[in-house]
């Protein structure tokens, strides 16, 4: 409880010392508005409905991108770590193109599929597919010999050592490597968004982009918010629970 | 024609016939068996002993069907060993319990690979030998919540659970401290009474093999090879501490110093 206050106490002084350097007015407040105007800006776009829109487009994209990118990733990063020349050839593309930012995508995207919900997809899965394939790869490999000689003699064959004991054993490996390849077609939706218009839907990014066109500083900064909230939500909603239970059953929690 | 011979005699439990195992090293190849023969009856508890490196692991592992021999054949049961089988369940040294099961989870690995069983009844055979090593209250528990010595009893009820014919032990209590293992040693005895599983036990403890054992095989390195079998002929349950296994465990370690002083002819 005095952990909680304490917590809620922190972040009423932040929005406390922002509302405080407004009111000195060392800068123009169209540059940087008060949170009471940034809260107004929610408001009005949660009540007509703006913001729920675009929220809904730019998940859509991400968690489809994304599972994409997963399902594609797993696969592969099992295969790179099975087999040599997989490794050799798949694992070096994977490896080059995980240092390629995903925003440099964009443009090819743009040539291949047009202004469209495909481009979108294809960025974000290049976001998330290399590191996802990389992390099991490296997860794979880490799974001491013993675990499968264990199980092969306790009469599990090939396909049901996969299942049951690599995959369960490179978890913790892989959970990291989905996390980072989250934080990957997160950034990289985001920039796509705020750099071309697409026609088929207006997502986050993109009121981000109008609100800067428009001079609406409420507006960009309320979308920043917005953008935030939402990447805390997803590490507590979809990794958190995850991280606890691989932490309490390998017993690396502290 | 004697009717002795129209009926097949129940072979014995485990057979190994002049098996040759090498290995590519840094060196050359190093043999780590060399024309090693063996025979195991129904519900013998065979030890396996020598200095590391005499290639005791590397004959269970071919027991065990996870390594082929290069030349000569293992019979499990009368049928040539191809590969692992839920026959012929090993327990390693270390305890390879899976830490993304809880301990009912790892001793019912293999029960959910034998087929033709209820869940319901996989669940009370996983109870029952769980009991069986007085980890009952555990079932519950994380594999890295347990000491050393009760992950090594999780390991055992594990391998026991799909109720194999033979039993493959390679070193089992080495990294254990004493006491812990010396416990293990009446509880292996009892439960060895209980279930009569044919077990083949490599160790490097001299003592440990006498005190278990029913035969000691003593292995010597460079090749690997057998070089003397003592019979223990101790009632059980044996203390490993009492005077009479010493006296044996005496014998045994001459022997085994003779042999490797003495380089093979």
């Amino acid at each position: 409880m005095k952990r909680k206050l304490l917590v809620l106490g922190f972040f009423v002084a932040l929005l406390g010392i922002w509302e405080a350097l407004v009111r000195l007015r060392i800068w123009s407040p169209v540059l940087v508005p008060s949170p009471g105007k940034v809260a107004l800006y929610l408001q009005k776009s949660i009540v007509d409905g703006s913001l729920f829109h675009a929220t809904g487009i730019t998940m859509k994209r991400l968690l489809l991108g994304y599972l994409a990118g997963l399902l594609l990733g797993l696969p592969l990063g099992f295969l790179t770590a099975s087999s040599k020349f997989c490794r050799d050839t798949i694992g070096v593309v994977a490896l080059g193109l995980q240092t390629l930012p995903s925003v440099c995508w964009v443009p090819l995207a743009l040539i291949w599929f047009g202004q469209s919900e495909g481009a979108m997809l294809f960025v974000v899965l290049m976001g998330t597919i290399w590191s996802v394939l990389i992390a099991t790869d490296n997860g794979v490999r880490t799974v001491p010999p013993i675990y499968a000689r264990a199980a092969r003699t306790m009469g599990s064959k090939r396909l049901h050592t996969w299942i049951h004991v690599i995959l369960p054993a490179s978890l913790p490996f892989i959970v990291s490597g989905m996390k980072q390849g989250w934080a990957f077609a997160w950034r990289s939706l985001m920039a796509a968004e705020i750099y071309v218009t697409i026609i088929t839907g207006l997502g986050l990014g993109h009121l981000l982009h109008y609100g800067r066109e428009l001079n609406a500083m409420d507006q960009v900064v309320g979308i920043m918010l917005v953008i935030t909230v939402i990447g805390l939500l997803a590490d507590k909603v979809f990794f958190a629970p995850w991280e606890n239970f691989l932490h309490r059953r390998w017993g690396t929690q502290k | 024609m004697t009717l002795d011979e129209l009926q097949p005699v129940p072979p014995e439990k485990v057979l190994v016939e002049h098996v040759y195992k090498a290995f590519p090293g840094r060196s050359g190849t190093v043999q780590a068996l060399e024309d090693i023969s063996l025979q195991v009856a129904e519900g013998e508890f065979v030890c396996l002993v020598g200095p590391s490196g005499c290639g005791k692991s590397t004959l269970l592992n071919i027991i065990a069907g996870l390594e082929m021999p290069d030349s000569g054949r293992v019979m499990a049961d009368g049928a040539p060993v191809t590969g692992p089988g839920r026959d012929r369940m090993v327990m390693f040294q270390e305890a390879a319990l899976f830490p993304w099961l809880d301990v009912m989870g790892n001793v019912l690995f293999g029960l959910k690979l034998k087929p033709n069983l209820r869940n319901a009844d996989r669940r009370e055979v996983a109870q029952y030998y769980l009991q069986l090593v007085g980890l009952e209250k555990f079932a519950m528990a994380n594999i890295h919540e347990l000491s050393g010595g009760m992950k090594q009893r999780v390991a055992l009820a594990r391998s026991l659970a799909p109720n194999p014919r033979v039993l493959l032990m390679d070193e089992p209590f080495a990294s254990l401290d004493a006491m812990t293992r010396e416990q293990l040693y009446g509880d292996m005895q009892q439960i060895w009474s209980k279930r009569r599983k044919t077990i083949l036990f490599v160790t490097h403890n001299v003592r440990e093999a006498v005190c278990l054992g029913d035969r000691v095989m003593l292995f010597s390195p460079h090749p690997g090879r057998i070089r003397e079998e003592f019979r223990i002929d101790l009632p059980r349950p044996r203390e490993v501490n009492s005077v009479e296994l010493a006296t044996h465990a005496r014998e045994i370690m001459t022997a085994l110093r003779g042999h490797m002083s003495s380089p093979v002819a």
